[in-house]
């Protein structure tokens, strides 16, 4: 079966959300409500020595929208099978039959579904089919200031960004649950200091953006 | 917005933002702006154009699709090719956001006149007519009055094309006699006036292509992820570090641009860069790591071999960095106990930089607006020169950097006119013109004539909340403001009732940059014409920049004068030709239009480096400054006879006020006031996908929250002698200790009581400026926070 994923290169993210406001603008989201957005990831401490200071900080940004899942979870309670998997691998929420029970939102892992109050909708990122169906990007992917992002069949898009004896891409960093639950068509080029961030005691620094 | 909340801008009448759309929905426009891509909905216009970007250092391209006359989505470059030569102009988070901006219910829509007291931000809608005859009066009463020298023009940036913003009112202006010039700006007045000792001009930078060639990038303070500095500057950089460049970021703040490009982030006390600068001098001196033929062949003032006949027992750069003369050698030991940096790291960097070569040292521009901002200046320059990575692909001059060959980008090209009045002052001075005009001269950087004739007395604020929110000082710009025997009248022209616009006594509604015609070229680097046509209607009753002055110039009799018969779309036109000397091949507008692109790019095949001519033969192409050389020592500052505030020779001296002094110890953070994403500026406070993307907090280290028993999302008061605001606060290991910093540019909204409740930072700067170039020095602040 065919599945398309996301690639997100953490290395080279800044953290500055314009695939996040790029989303909301082509969804028509308010304020409040993400389809994408982007973790700032820290960890580390300060210690003076004499009159210097050293920072032994790490921080790394983490752009995330719905994963697209291989096994997605967040459909396996809807009781209206308004959930569903395109055969490209596009996990869809149909907006018909939703009845805003919102079950999906707590069953997924990843915090991608969310609820808009002004349109009293359950929502979540469609990977801009309707784009892909006429041809173009995500238009996340097309955002990026940085060319940070990309999307791709699954193997053939882990192929194109494994070149060079770069590190395997992941399926997961901090702050991202355990894919063993739903599979997530993922692939992540992490931060050159994600290692040292895990390393300790890691905390997402920006809830209240997210 | 919140400056706004207590006045009714435009609802009094019924004109609402409902009412706008529906206006604006019987509008059609003719489809001219090329085919329509297949993958747009049916009845959808698509339009590339120039994002407005107003002055955030970018010039990027937006795809507008525009239904039934209203924005409904905004994309961005869409071309399919996407290399190094000519990477597409991708818009970042504001220019995504802008449909909140265009649609904010706070835009002004209709003239208002002040009906209050100044400043206090009452005021009543008026007839356009009512609006323009009292301006014009205005204006002949005090051109009468006082003379020509007593209308001011401000700087200003909210409305940033060239048939919108400032510009268009300086010819009115001109027309009308002529108003007090200035010169520089809020951005970058040390670094101009500071890079020019050095180099005789500001054309001190490759094309940024040539980043791909270098070993070694040091971004001192500088920020290109938050200040772009050129659209595509970050994604060259990720270039030049995938091509094997080591980076390193100097700076206070772990920035966006350390997170996503640099290897390594190394924090420094603000405004001790120049005795970090000082001490990797030291080490490449003493460790014999400068390249001494360079310095031989190019520069002068390295030494007492070469120092300036007028001036040949000075102090050289060498004695001042090793402390022949004051016995201070300037050892990365020395420095440590300033910048907070450890020596060991500072000798560390000073190697690589001198061993990986070629390497780029650029310094941003936030470091320069301090106490004293020339020297740092002066001192990156230094680095690079007594290093020889002048003149050489995958190095880089440093200073003001504008584009090589030829300075890049052409900033204004709409055709002002000769201004009349020859006198001009520094930018920054203008409240000193204000309150004690006739005493300015030379001394506080007076140009073109001994002393002023009159004090400013009429000012014509046209996109420029500089005023008001974006000077030093703000409670005392206030004080002065209100004051009507001073300045006697302010006509404010803009977007939204700005903190500047609720002083006027009269607002007129400036249209957006995507309701007129407009075209631009890059901000600083790039090699592109940005086509900004005409998308929507204006809003309500506002007119374009332009057309506002067009209608004033009628009311002064000098309509014709001033248009010479041209619409902004003819002056848009007239632009392209004057663009096309600079970009060959450049099309005629009816043909730009019909193609559609919105942008005509130059690829850059092979990047220009500055100073290559001179670095292969600098007696047949010698610099322009006195020696035709690299000034390490200045004669000419020399000769100002000032070595206590402007040295020959760059120095690191102690700020006004800073952490080792009296005023450090009542007010022990320093305080700066860097960029943020979620303004440019103060234009695009309150659009709220940005502000919620980019929280308006004081970032605060652990540390310091700890000692000051704060916890995450506190709400804070920050003070010190000259204000105080409010605002939540951010703990962040981002920021180093002892140092706070709050985004510039938030609306000031004080409450009864003087507390800034919207956070601007301007509360709690200074008004004095740098003492060579005359420029702010709004970094340099001294604070305390506590719980609210």
């Amino acid at each position: 079966m065919s599945q398309l994923a996301f690639f997100v290169n953490s290395d080279a993210c800044s953290g500055c959300k314009t695939c996040q406001v790029a989303c909301k603008d082509k969804n028509n989201l308010p304020a409040g409500v993400h389809w994408r957005r982007v973790y700032e990831v820290t960890a580390g401490t300060w210690q003076k020595k004499g009159e210097a200071w050293t920072a032994s900080v790490g921080v790394y940004n983490l752009s995330v929208a719905c994963h697209h899942c291989a096994e997605p979870v967040c459909g396996k309670q809807c009781s209206v099978d308004a959930i569903w998997k395109r055969p490209d691998g596009i996990v869809l929420l149909d907006q018909q039959r939703c009845t805003k029970c919102n079950k999906c939102r707590s069953d997924c892992p990843y915090e991608a579904i969310r609820f808009d109050g002004a349109t009293n909708t359950v929502g979540k990122c469609d990977f801009c089919a309707d784009r892909l169906d006429a041809g173009l990007l995500p238009v996340c992917v097309t955002a990026c200031p940085n060319r940070a992002l990309d999307f791709g069949e699954i193997e053939a898009l882990r192929s194109r960004h494994s070149t060079g004896g770069t590190p395997p891409l992941l399926d997961r960093v901090f702050p991202l649950d355990d894919p063993a639950v739903s599979r997530p068509s993922l692939l992540i080029r992490p931060h050159r200091h994600a290692a040292l961030v895990q390393d300790r005691q890691p905390e997402v620094s920006n809830w209240e953006e997210l | 917005m919140a400056a706004a909340k207590n006045i009714d801008t435009f609802g009094s009448d019924g004109v609402s933002r409902r009412c706008f759309l529906e206006i604006a929905a019987g509008v059609s426009l003719s489809a001219l702006f090329g085919p329509l891509p297949a993958w747009a909905a049916e009845g959808t216009r698509v339009v590339r154009a120039g994002c407005p970007s107003h002055n955030c250092g970018g010039r990027c391209l937006l795809t507008l699709h525009v239904e039934n006359g209203v924005i409904v989505r905004i994309e961005t470059d869409d071309r399919p090719a996407d290399g190094i030569e000519a990477p597409q102009l991708r818009a970042c988070i504001r220019g995504r956001a802008y449909r909140r901006r265009q649609y904010h219910p706070d835009r002004l829509l209709r003239p208002l006149k002040r009906t209050g007291k100044r400043g206090d931000g009452q005021f009543a809608p008026i007839s356009w007519d009512e609006a323009l005859d009292t301006v014009a009066a205005a204006l002949q009463r005090v051109k009468k009055a006082y003379g020509n020298q007593a209308l001011f023009v401000p700087y200003g940036t909210g409305s940033y094309n060239q048939t919108n913003g400032r510009q268009v009112a300086q010819r009115l202006l001109n027309l009308f006699g002529g108003s007090l010039g200035h010169y520089n700006n809020y951005s970058w007045a040390a670094m101009a006036r500071a890079t020019e000792t050095v180099y005789g001009t500001g054309v001190t930078g490759n094309q940024r292509q040539d980043w791909l060639n270098a070993k070694y990038v040091l971004m001192w303070g500088w920020n290109p992820a938050e200040v772009r500095d050129g659209t595509n500057t970050e994604f060259f950089l990720r270039k030049a570090r995938e091509n094997g460049a080591r980076i390193v970021c100097v700076d206070p703040r772990m920035t966006l641009s350390a997170v996503s490009l640099a290897d390594e982030w190394i924090p420094i006390r603000p405004g001790t860069d120049a005795a970090m600068m000082s001490a990797m001098a030291h080490v490449m001196i003493a460790s014999n790591l400068v390249d001494a033929a360079f310095i031989s062949s190019h520069c002068v003032g390295f030494d007492a071999s070469q120092m300036p006949a007028d001036a040949r027992d000075a102090e050289s750069y060498k004695d001042y960095v090793l402390g022949t003369r004051d016995k201070v050698p300037k050892t990365p030991a020395w420095a440590e106990p300033i910048t907070g940096v450890p020596r060991e790291t500072i000798e560390r960097i000073a190697r690589e930089y001198a061993t990986r070569k070629p390497g780029v040292l650029y310094q941003g521009y936030g470091m320069q607006r301090r106490a004293y901002g020339e020297q740092v200046v002066r001192a990156g320059c230094a680095l690079a020169a007594i290093t020889g990575n002048v003149g050489v692909p995958g190095g880089w001059a440093g200073g003001l950097a504008l584009q090589a060959p030829n300075g890049g980008p052409l900033w204004t090209v709409f055709p002002t006119g000769a201004n009349p009045v020859t006198a001009s002052i520094p930018t920054f001075l203008w409240t000193e013109a204000v309150v004690r005009g006739r005493e300015l001269g030379a001394a506080q950087g007076v140009r073109g004539v001994e002393k002023l004739d009159a004090s400013i007395k009429l000012i014509y604020a046209v996109a420029s909340n500089a005023l008001i929110n974006q000077h030093a000082n703000i409670n005392r710009t206030a004080q002065i403001l209100r004051d009507e025997r001073l300045v006697e009248f302010l006509v404010v022209q803009d977007q939204f009732l700005t903190p500047t616009a609720r002083f006027a006594d009269i607002v007129l509604p400036a249209c957006t940059q995507l309701e007129a015609w407009g075209v631009e070229d890059g901000w600083k680097y790039g090699d592109e014409v940005l086509l900004m046509p005409k998308v929507v209607e204006p809003a309500g009753e506002s007119k374009s920049d332009y057309r506002i002055c067009s209608d004033l110039a009628a009311k002064l009799g000098l309509r014709d004068a001033f248009t010479e018969g041209r619409t902004e779309r003819d002056w848009v036109e007239a632009a392209l030709t004057t663009y096309r000397k600079s970009y060959p091949g450049l099309p005629a507008l009816a043909e730009f239009e019909q193609k559609g692109t919105g942008v005509f790019s130059v690829p850059v095949t092979r990047p220009a480096v500055a100073f290559a001519d001179f670095r292969r033969d600098p007696a047949a192409f010698p610099l322009a400054t006195p020696s035709g050389r690299i000034e390490l020592f200045s004669a000419a500052l020399h000769a100002m006879n000032r070595p206590t505030e402007i040295p020959p020779v760059p120095k690191y001296i102690p700020e006004w006020e800073g952490p080792f002094d009296a005023t450090g110890k009542k007010y022990p953070l320093q305080l700066i006031g860097h960029h943020t994403l979620a303004r440019v500026h103060s234009t695009m406070n309150g659009v709220d996908w940005l502000e919620e993307a980019f929280p308006h907090r004081l970032f605060i280290n652990p540390l310091d929250a700890a000692s000051r028993s704060l916890s995450n999302g506190d709400q804070v008061r920050v003070f010190n002698d000259r204000g105080e605001l409010t605002i939540k606060c951010r703990i962040t290991r981002r920021i180093m200790p002892e140092v706070v910093a709050i985004p510039q540019g938030a609306w000031w909204a004080p409450d009864a009581k003087g507390l800034d409740r919207g956070g601007a930072v301007n509360v709690l700067t200074s008004e004095r400026w740098t003492p060579l170039a005359f420029g702010n020095a709004q970094h340099t602040v001294m604070a305390e926070v506590v719980k609210l």
